[in-house]
């Protein structure tokens, strides 16, 4: 029994993890590529034209994925930076600051795709509404992750400090989910409701979920890669890292 | 499939210039992020292969 701890805690060093990564790496870019193609191609090709909207809807199969990567790698990210916090484990606050540049990413597509959406459907490109503003607040949060990490040249503090700022900010995704009901806004509610039948047509649905798959395994193959460089970065005098680049 | 003809894919219905902003800015930021880090990681283990060679030479 003791001898399994002991083997599933090996992942949790950098050197064993360096390797690994490299490896899983090159199958989260295939998944991704072949859901991008498949969605891409339900989206495009498979789902119907919208009866109000037209072809604008078709934004919705980047939209919807983005703007739901955006809040669930910033969960990952607190997650992982909470575990480095509180257990001291120094990859697993390596893994929150791999993750904030791909959520940041996600969360200024999720904004923009929304601006191209809200032009033709509302007449704006921006409204001061919940949804759009608690989406904004969680890109300076992204934002102010990697300044304030950044700005602390020792980077055990720098995950310290890091790790407060995207626990707190937590609060924040709840607030952008639930905002279309809280509040009376000009953004459509949730698209997908857990308790009700779908109202979209299926095939709509479909493009969406692959299309988020995708994005998932980019964001796991992206994290990964800038994990590995962060290790290199970071250990660069342990002997290990010598022996990793050879 | 809706479409007629490759001119009308194009067009999406008249609201091409937003729907392949959409999609053409996504594939843009999906493309230029891993080729950065591609060069983050080249560049630092070049720097580390230099620090190497650099040692052992001094050996």
């Amino acid at each position: 029994m003791s001898n399994k701890i002991i083997h599933w805690f090996k992942y949790g060093s950098p050197q064993s993890f360096y390797p690994l990564a490299g490896k899983m790496i090159p199958w989260f870019w295939a998944l991704a590529a072949i859901f991008c193609v498949a969605g891409l191609w339900i989206g495009f090709f498979v789902a119907p034209t919208d009866a109000t909207q037209g072809e604008a809807y078709r934004i919705i199969f980047i939209h919807v994925p983005a703007s739901w990567m955006s809040m669930f790698l910033y969960i990952v990210m607190a997650c992982w930076a909470g575990i480095g916090l509180s257990l001291n484990t120094r990859l697993s606050s390596m893994m929150a600051s791999a993750i904030a540049p791909t959520g940041a990413m996600f969360a200024f597509l999720s904004l923009w795709t929304g601006a191209l959406w809200g032009k033709p459907m509302w007449g704006t490109w921006w409204v001061w509404d919940a949804r759009l503003t608690s989406e904004l607040i969680l890109l300076f949060l992204y934002l102010g992750f990697m300044a304030l990490q950044a700005a602390i040249d020792e980077p055990r503090r720098a995950d310290k400090a890091g790790a407060i700022l995207a626990l707190v900010g937590v609060v924040n995704v709840p607030i952008i989910y639930f905002s279309v009901k809280w509040w009376n806004t000009l953004h459509q509610g949730a698209s997908i409701s857990m308790s009700k039948a779908p109202t979209m047509a299926i095939t709509m649905l479909w493009g969406m979920l692959v299309m988020a798959l995708a994005f998932w395994m980019y964001s796991i193959a992206v994290a990964l890669q800038r994990a590995r460089a962060i290790m290199l970065e970071r250990e660069r005098h342990t002997d290990w890292v010598k022996y990793a680049v050879e | 499939m809706q479409w007629n003809s490759i001119g009308e894919f194009f067009a999406m219905g008249g609201y091409g210039f937003y729907v392949w902003g959409s999609f053409g800015v996504t594939a843009l930021a999906l493309l230029i992020e891993p080729l950065l880090l591609r060069k983050r990681q080249n560049d630092v283990v070049t720097s580390l292969r230099r620090e190497r060679s650099a040692d052992e030479r001094q050996k």
